[in-house]
């Protein structure tokens, strides 16, 4: 990090780092902690590579070579792309709404317009094709017939708004961690508030959004449930085909490996992106009251924005499963009320939140505030399991897993593993953007006056990255409360969550029976943003 | 010092609380619940549960576990998901699964795990219940009913005589435009690889190649097919013969029905089968469970039952809602033989039918 390099060397040499160089003055109890954190990340690229090995080396070159694999790499990366630009393009902006201005309905339109996030990709297509394919709910409703939602067009709208959270999350809590008096300044200085959110707020929004990008870039990469259904192949979906018609498990692990591949370019990408910032930004405002921006003629438009995603990636669902539910209790079917299921699905969306927190921590700090290679490795190597499809992971746990601790093997613990695995990087992006929001020579002026490096990292570091903690921890809940795969082969004989109860009713075409659940993931999805703005409302 | 993460814990410790007292009084959701059947008086041999995982879906067949306890006192615990993947699961387990018995929705998962090994050989009183068309021939496995392959079609735009009896007369350019399949679904993939064992490579590939000229819809899983017929995206759709009966439960007026197809290659009839592990160390709790699900009550129940009406394959036993197996003369196939998937992916992949 540029602003490191140029900080002063802090003035202990008494406990100059020890452990591997490259540590580069970080205190053992980060990076070690981090480092085997890492290490446990790489479970299921290990896995695909001692699957992958079964393959003859001449068919691992025709299928690399292949020239569909080709094909689906191009339409994947055009995806992913297409949805991450506009994730950016629709999530900063919303973000910078619902926390700075004085948009209507502001704190609802907070929550709502993040809410798409838990809902099921595979149920959002699913809602979303119900609703606005020829002959769906909208046009029989209303005569007029919507665009197709299938292909390209359909598979980039209904990914980018069950994704764009992601940006929106991460970004409003960097907003939420700017110093107000820099913009104030910019005012003063005769700037109007269109030309300081783009010239001093912008800017430093540059690693959250980043950090949400890749988010976004990286679950679409995984994705299979919206892109199956919206017709749209992808090399996940290929790769779920391969798992799920032949038994063969080599070709799906070498397709994997080909994956992890593709995640490491973008990876590196987000660094130039989040890193190679021109200059560094003031310090954090102490808790200060921010001025709202007035919109003023705006705010209608503005609102008409978020309105709008909330519409296409909250109400249109919703009123599909409620137009089941009606439908189904007309029939006279029975609804599933689901409340075991729910608190089951709050239960283990809690404890991954927090474990996934509590794991991120060193490994952000470390990446955040030390030059070393490894903790870049160390970072990079958690993105793995994020960007692979969740039966890969799941897979590979569940061959690592009865082999090594057979006495986890389908616990609550291995779960919760399973779910940190699989979600991490979302914790890490936003610890490490609210790290970098702030310059790392705070902690070496802690030392100068005094601290000890352990005392430094928990009366400075720390605190700093509360925020991003309870972003990142807000993120893997919602992430949590959909996920399926991992959750089917790993979770205790017979606990099912509300995932698994939407998706074994829509799968048989027992709507009615999905309708109660899919509603209550939305209200759970609710709660970790309610925390955050009752938080914010509490500094304030 | 500034305290870490207050506010927040003290909320996620009241939200863990909250989650662990939704979860204890919950209990289990499952619509059929019968679960303190068998709880109630301890049994003379209490016995290890038996663990099934069953890529056959919780809404259709949780009852007949629930009735085999109460029946049996013989507590079943099982993990549903996907067929395939609960396949690869076990495979990649290996000796030390907890599965005891796995229940299939395509008989080319269990001869996958068949060709692995996994399976032991069932009991010959099993066997015998079950026509030799719907088990392995080794014995390793044994379908407990039967899933047929039709033509769903809209009933708003087509009457029955309008949709052809044979899914090559698909490829006739009046179909241009009007058909609908799910290429990437387990059940048609066992079609085109019964379509390959019994006509061959070639003539397989040229109907692929027929239909995919005629511009198919394409829909992602069966629900989705039949639910595009309905909205007429799709005048037909080539899916498996059941789904229509939700839809009808849940909407009377529901505009799609079902066309058999007597002696057609597309009206394949599949199983829905299971097969016991070999390394199971319950075995003979495992036996019990499928000689129960070929008992009587529970055949003539699959045949009854409107959430999940399939053909019962016990000799004398026919459901009175569904044509018996002989009015459909499905072609025969040796169902073991659909295990051969590598070889359907490659040439849909081939023709271009997975675009």
């Amino acid at each position: 990090m540029r602003t490191l390099a140029g900080s002063p060397e802090p003035p202990a040499p008494a406990d100059a780092p020890r452990g591997p160089r490259s540590a580069a003055g970080m205190h053992p109890l980060v990076w070690i902690p981090a480092l085997v954190i890492g290490v446990a990340m790489l479970i299921p690229a290990i896995y695909l590579v001692i699957a992958a090995s079964a393959l003859p080396a001449g068919e691992i070159w025709e299928i690399v070579t292949d020239p569909s694999t080709a094909r689906l790499t191009g339409r994947t990366l055009g995806l992913a792309a297409a949805v991450t630009g506009a994730s950016v393009v629709l999530g900063v902006p919303i973000a910078w709404l619902t926390v700075r201005t004085d948009l209507p309905a502001r704190r609802f339109l907070s929550i709502a317009t993040a809410l798409p996030l838990v809902i099921p990709t595979y149920v959002g297509a699913f809602t979303l094709v119900g609703a606005l394919a020829p002959g769906g709910l909208v046009e029989s409703w209303s005569g007029w017939r919507p665009p197709s939602p299938y292909g390209f067009g359909g598979a980039f709208v209904a990914l980018t708004l069950f994704t764009f959270p992601y940006v929106l999350i991460t970004v409003q809590s960097g907003l939420r961690g700017l110093d107000p008096s820099i913009e104030e300044a910019s005012r003063s200085l005769g700037h109007g508030p269109i030309s300081t959110f783009l010239r001093v707020t912008l800017p430093q929004l540059r690693p959250s959004a980043a950090a949400g990008a890749l988010l976004v870039t990286l679950y679409v990469l995984s994705d299979f449930g919206a892109v199956s259904i919206l017709r749209y192949s992808t090399f996940t979906r290929a790769l779920y085909l391969q798992y799920r018609t032949a038994f063969d498990r080599a070709p799906a692990a070498l397709l994997g490996l080909m994956l992890v591949a593709i995640t490491v370019v973008f990876v590196v990408i987000e660094a130039r992106v989040a890193r190679d910032r021109g200059q560094q930004f003031g310090r954090r405002g102490a808790g200060r009251a921010v001025t709202q921006v007035p919109l003023k003629r705006w705010r209608w438009p503005a609102a008409a924005l978020c309105w709008s995603v909330v519409l296409i990636g909250l109400v249109i669902p919703l009123t599909v499963v409620t137009y089941w539910l009606v439908r189904g209790l007309g029939a006279g079917e029975s609804p599933n009320l689901a409340f075991g299921a729910a608190g089951r699905s709050l239960l283990v969306a809690a404890l991954a939140a927090a474990a996934a927190v509590l794991a991120a921590v060193p490994v952000a700090i470390w990446s955040a505030r030390s030059p070393s290679r490894w903790a870049r490795l160390t970072e990079r190597a958690s993105f793995t399991g994020y960007a692979l499809p969740g039966i890969v992971v799941a897979l590979a746990l569940v061959f690592v897993g009865i082999r090594l601790v057979p006495s986890l093997y389908q616990t609550l613990a291995m779960l919760i593993f399973a779910y940190v695995v699989l979600f991490l990087p979302q914790a890490i992006g936003a610890i490490r953007s609210s790290l970098l929001q702030v310059e790392g020579n705070v902690e070496a002026a802690a030392r100068t006056l005094g601290s000890d490096r352990l005392t430094a990292l928990r009366r400075v570091t720390l605190p700093l990255a509360r925020r991003g903690a309870i972003a990142g921890g807000a993120l893997v809940f919602l992430t949590v409360l959909k996920e399926l795969p991992a959750t089917l082969l790993l979770s205790p004989i017979g606990f099912d969550t509300l995932a698994v109860r939407v998706w074994s009713a829509t799968e048989e075409a027992f709507f009615t029976r999905a309708a109660i659940p899919a509603m209550l993931l939305v209200v759970l999805g609710s709660v970790p943003l309610a925390i955050t703005m009752i938080r914010e409302r509490r500094e304030t | 010092m500034q305290p870490l993460f207050r506010p927040r814990s003290r909320l996620l410790v009241l939200l863990a609380v909250l989650a662990l007292v939704a979860t204890a009084c919950g209990g289990n959701d499952d619509p059929a619940d019968g679960e303190d059947a068998g709880a109630e008086e301890e049994m003379d041999e209490p016995g290890e549960p038996l663990t099934v995982y069953s890529g056959r879906n919780e809404e259709l067949v949780s009852w007949a576990f629930d009735d085999f306890t109460a029946a049996t006192g013989i507590e079943v615990e099982v993990r549903y998901g996907d067929t395939a993947e609960l396949a690869t699961t076990i495979l990649e387990e290996g000796d030390a699964s907890p599965a005891d018995i796995y229940f299939a929705q395509d008989a080319g998962a269990l001869g996958a795990l068949e060709a692995e090994d996994r399976l032991v050989t069932l009991p010959d009183d099993i066997l015998d219940r079950v026509d030799a068309n719907f088990r392995a021939p080794s014995g390793a496995w044994t379908g407990v009913t039967g899933r047929a392959r039709v033509l769903a079609f809209n009933t708003d735009v087509l009457s029955a005589d309008e949709v052809p009896d044979s899914v090559f007369d698909l490829t006739d350019p009046e179909w241009q435009g009007r058909v609908g399949w799910a290429p990437t679904n387990g059940s048609f993939q066992a079609f085109v690889t019964a379509m390959r064992i019994t006509d061959g490579e070639d003539v397989t590939r040229e109907w692929l190649e027929g239909m995919l000229a005629n511009d198919p819809v394409v829909f992602s899983n069966n629900t989705g097919a039949v639910e595009g017929v309905a909205r007429g995206e799709a005048e037909v759709a080539l899916v498996n013969h059941y789904y229509l009966y939700r839809f009808l439960a849940e909407d009377p007026d529901f505009n799609v029905d079902n066309k058999l197809l007597p002696g057609d290659i597309g009206g394949l009839v599949n199983i829905a089968g299971v097969g016991v592990l070999s390394s199971s160390d319950n075995q003979d709790a495992a036996f019990e469970l499928v000689r129960f699900l070929l008992g009587d009550e529970v055949q003539t129940f699959f045949g009854q039952e409107t959430d999940a009406l399939e053909f019962p394959l016990v000799d004398g036993i026919e459901s009175p809602e569904l044509p018996t197996l002989a009015e459909i003369d499905p072609p025969q196939v040796d169902l073991s033989r659909l295990e051969d998937l590598q070889g359907t992916l490659e040439l849909l992949n081939e023709v271009g039918a997975l675009e």
